[in-house]
């Protein structure tokens, strides 16, 4: 599969460059994103998790 | 603390949910009649409006746009408020959103059956619409961030994120791949052409399944699951990793729709491997969803709400694990045009959008309505009849998918191909279509359970009305980032910037495959033998995608040894330089049209196109009668149509043009002369010049009727390329 990649881009000048900006904008893209996540204090992440169970204090009244 | 007291909009929740049952059964109906139509070809024959090419977009637009889009919205509407403890930004955007998404419906309801197509798969609406779908978008978008900037959390919960994915990217999408140049009301040409307007189709047909059809029903997932169960989700953290990871690989997945085409390789390659990163963000998600439930499976016994949602998340799974495998070239030269993608794209309709759906319906509808569900026993019938509708349906798809393929590449030993004709190939499939039906049957009298079941809930229970809460103001804090404050609290509190952000990653998959395909020339060789086509070809070609005719035929021949055996010369991207819109097509119920000029005579094509099975027995193709009506093609857009191809690029003269009309005729004349080659058709011609003129009506000789257009357009199909081989 790689051999029909790379012979549609020989062609074009300085393109071996192309590849490893790729690799790098994809590490540093999950990376950073590992990072993120963990970075995480464990009461923020449950404090953030508990948010669908609460909607605010629903009031029941009969007038409306 | 000061609490705020505020009303959560609960009508419009209504309002939407109404919609997507009503859609649901429409839709479904639409469904239903197609299945019917493979084992009754000629079942509503006669009727253009009610034809198989103009009713397969209706039955997909509907239940895209219309059931899941609208339960999207609903359970958006409702979701998106309490997560934000907040009413929505503003009653009349809810409204305007919900009428004007209504009335495009209506709108597309009534344009796809008269034959108002742009031929482009679930993009099929005409330019007037596609604005009015842009314009209720933004609404929506304006509506969903202007709630959040009035929110009393401070955090913005990660369904919220996937729902700004969805609007941004359903924007990005709907305006990129209907780019078009009008030439009347409701008649335009799309401004890409052959293999760029292939790519551009697919990459919005690979994103809208991802962006309409995922990443919103994530977001319902993400609240509605928590909800059900009454736990969190399983892991918060996973949900981050899930939301990123997946809209940044989701986009450059599109090509793997067009693998074995006349696309440059790179990008076919390019879509593979991306398509297979994708298995692990989706299976991510899945898993967080399924794992919410750990130590409540007991509570999945009792409650149909969370049974749908089990097999709903199932249904996400296996799609996402076969989606990947589908891309995989050895896989796709299988599947591909087969109705495995049939069977494929109704497990993740069918059980992910429908079940979704239908548990959050069955939640919802109690709950505002402050009762109980009509009946338990009804949900858990509608559970698993649908259930049942599902694996009847796609079992037997997959299978004939499977036989079918193999059937087409079964070599004698002589070389000959052992199913040279198509067709059986086909009737070797019918047990399979009758079970699809049964299925489909089964799956739309669960759908009904469930419009019996709500309506008895909503007659017992209490008026919806707007539900009155508190909840304490968000202290104002600077918007810069505060001392100590990490990068993402402070992201995850802005939604424009947060917005922005999801925007950014999305454009990437997108630009670095189109720019280049778009803007490198010699990514498209040109082929000097290829002409652009004549006035009444291009009039035949209109009336090809009028009758929705790449519904069932592809015009693609993929380069193996079985179909450049079939079919002819395998697909060359240089022969689509002048076709606006592209109509390669996705699957094959009938053969492939791409070299079939010149393989039958006129008189063939007249016959067939009359009546299919009087030329080719057993075929599942209706007839065309009302293309033979007495009456002209109108062929008043001729010139208009011509100087609109020209802006294109297309290199009509302006000889060309003035004279179209002129060589239309003429055409058009050598093709009646050569039916006259047929007595029978001579006879039969004599007969209804009499039976006109007993009537007195005007009697319209047949080179200016519809169907002399479609035959010249079928005989030149394909024939560019043979003339050089032949001259060769």
């Amino acid at each position: 599969m790689f051999e029909q990649i790379k012979h549609n881009m020989e062609t074009i000048s300085g393109i071996e460059v192309y590849p490893i900006i790729s690799l790098l904008i994809f590490f540093f893209f999950f990376v950073g994103l590992a990072f993120w996540v963990f970075s995480y204090k464990k009461d923020k992440i449950d404090e953030m998790s508990q948010i669908p169970l609460e909607e605010g204090s629903i009031i029941i009244s009969k007038d409306r | 603390m000061e609490m705020e007291q505020f009303y959560y909009d609960n009508k419009i929740v209504k309002k939407f949910i109404y919609a997507t049952i009503l859609f649901g059964v429409v839709g479904m109906l639409v469904g239903l009649t197609l299945a019917v139509m493979y084992l009754f070809p000629n079942m509503t024959d006669g009727i253009s409006w009610l034809s198989y090419g103009r009713l397969r977009p209706l039955h997909t637009n509907a239940v895209i746009f219309a059931f899941v889009g609208n339960a999207f919205f609903a359970g958006m509407y409702y979701s998106l408020q309490r997560l934000l403890k907040a009413r929505m930004f503003s009653d009349f955007l809810s409204n305007l959103h919900f009428w004007g998404w209504q009335l495009i419906i209506v709108a597309a309801a009534i344009t796809l059956p008269l034959g108002y197509t742009s031929s482009k798969e679930y993009a099929e609406l005409e330019w007037p619409i596609d604005i009015a779908i842009a314009l209720i978008w933004v609404v929506m978008g304006i509506n969903m961030i202007g709630t959040m900037l009035r929110r009393r959390e401070r955090h913005l919960y990660v369904a919220i994120w996937f729902y700004i994915a969805t609007f941004v990217t359903v924007a990005v999408l709907h305006i990129f791949n209907n780019i078009e140049l009008p030439v009347s009301a409701l008649k335009s040409y799309s401004v890409y052409a052959g293999v760029q307007d292939a790519l551009v189709q697919w990459w919005y047909g690979h994103n809208a399944v991802a962006f309409f059809l995922t990443t919103p029903f994530l977001g319902l997932m993400y609240y509605f699951i928590p909800k059900v169960a009454n736990r969190p989700i399983y892991s918060y953290r996973l949900s981050i990793i899930h939301f990123w990871s997946l809209i940044f690989i989701y986009i450059w997945a599109g090509p793997h729709h067009l693998l074995y085409s006349a696309l440059p390789n790179w990008a076919q390659n390019l879509g593979v491997a991306f398509s297979v990163m994708l298995i692990a963000p989706s299976w991510g998600g899945m898993i967080n969803g399924l794992l919410t439930l750990r130590g409540a499976w007991d509570k999945v016994r009792e409650e149909p709400v969370l049974k749908f949602f089990v097999v709903a998340i199932t249904g996400y799974g296996m799609a996402t694990f076969e989606g990947p495998m589908l891309s995989l070239k050895n896989v796709n030269a299988i599947a591909h045009y087969t109705d495995w993608i049939i069977a494929h794209v109704h497990v993740g309709a069918l059980a992910w959008n429908g079940f979704m759906s239908f548990g959050m319906i069955y939640w919802l509808i109690p709950r505002m309505t402050k009762s109980a569900l009509f009946s338990k026993k009804l949900a858990n019938f509608h559970f698993w009849i649908g259930t049942l509708g599902i694996i009847i349906y796609t079992i037997p798809l997959y299978v004939a998918g499977f036989q079918q393929a193999s059937m087409w590449k079964q070599f004698n030993t002589d070389g000959t191909l052992t199913y040279g004709n198509f067709l059986e190939t086909v009737t070797a499939i019918m047990p399979m279509y009758w079970m699809r039906a049964v299925g489909g049957t089964l799956y739309l009298i669960g759908m009904l359970t469930l419009v019996y079941n709500i309506i008895m809930t909503v007659r017992a229970g209490n008026t919806i009305e707007d539900e009155l809460a508190q909840a304490p103001a968000l202290k104002k804090i600077n918007s810069t980032r505060l001392s100590g404050e990490k990068f993402h609290s402070w992201l995850e509190r802005k939604p424009i910037q947060l917005t922005i952000l999801a925007t950014i990653a999305i454009l990437i998959g997108g630009i670095i495959q189109i720019v280049p395909t778009i803007m490198v020339k010699s990514n498209i060789p040109t082929i000097s033998s290829v002409k652009p086509y004549t006035p009444l070809e291009l009039e035949g070609r209109d009336l090809y995608i009028r009758e929705g005719c790449v519904g069932c035929h592809s015009q693609s021949v993929r380069p193996f040894r079985s179909e450049v055996e079939r079919y002819g010369p395998q697909s060359k991207a240089g022969e689509f330089v002048y076709d606006h819109p592209f109509l390669w097509g996705s699957k094959r119920t009938g053969p492939d049209l791409l070299r079939v000029g010149g393989k039958y005579n006129d008189n063939w094509h007249f016959n067939h196109m009359w009546n299919p099975q009087s030329t080719s027995a057993g075929s599942i193709m209706p007839g065309y009668k009302w293309l033979f009506d007495n009456k002209p093609m109108d062929v008043s857009l001729t010139q208009k149509k011509m100087q609109a191809m020209i802006t294109l690029g297309v290199p009509y003269t302006q000889d060309d043009v003035a004279n179209a009309q002129k060589t239309m005729r003429a055409q058009a004349l050598k093709i009646e002369k050569s039916l006259e080659n047929d007595p029978d058709y001579v006879k039969s011609y004599e007969d209804s010049k009499k039976k006109a003129a007993a009537k007195g009506e005007k009697f319209v000789p047949m080179n200016e009727r519809e169907i002399v257009a479609l035959i010249a357009y079928i005989q030149r199909l394909g024939t560019d390329i043979k003339v050089k081989e032949t001259s060769k």
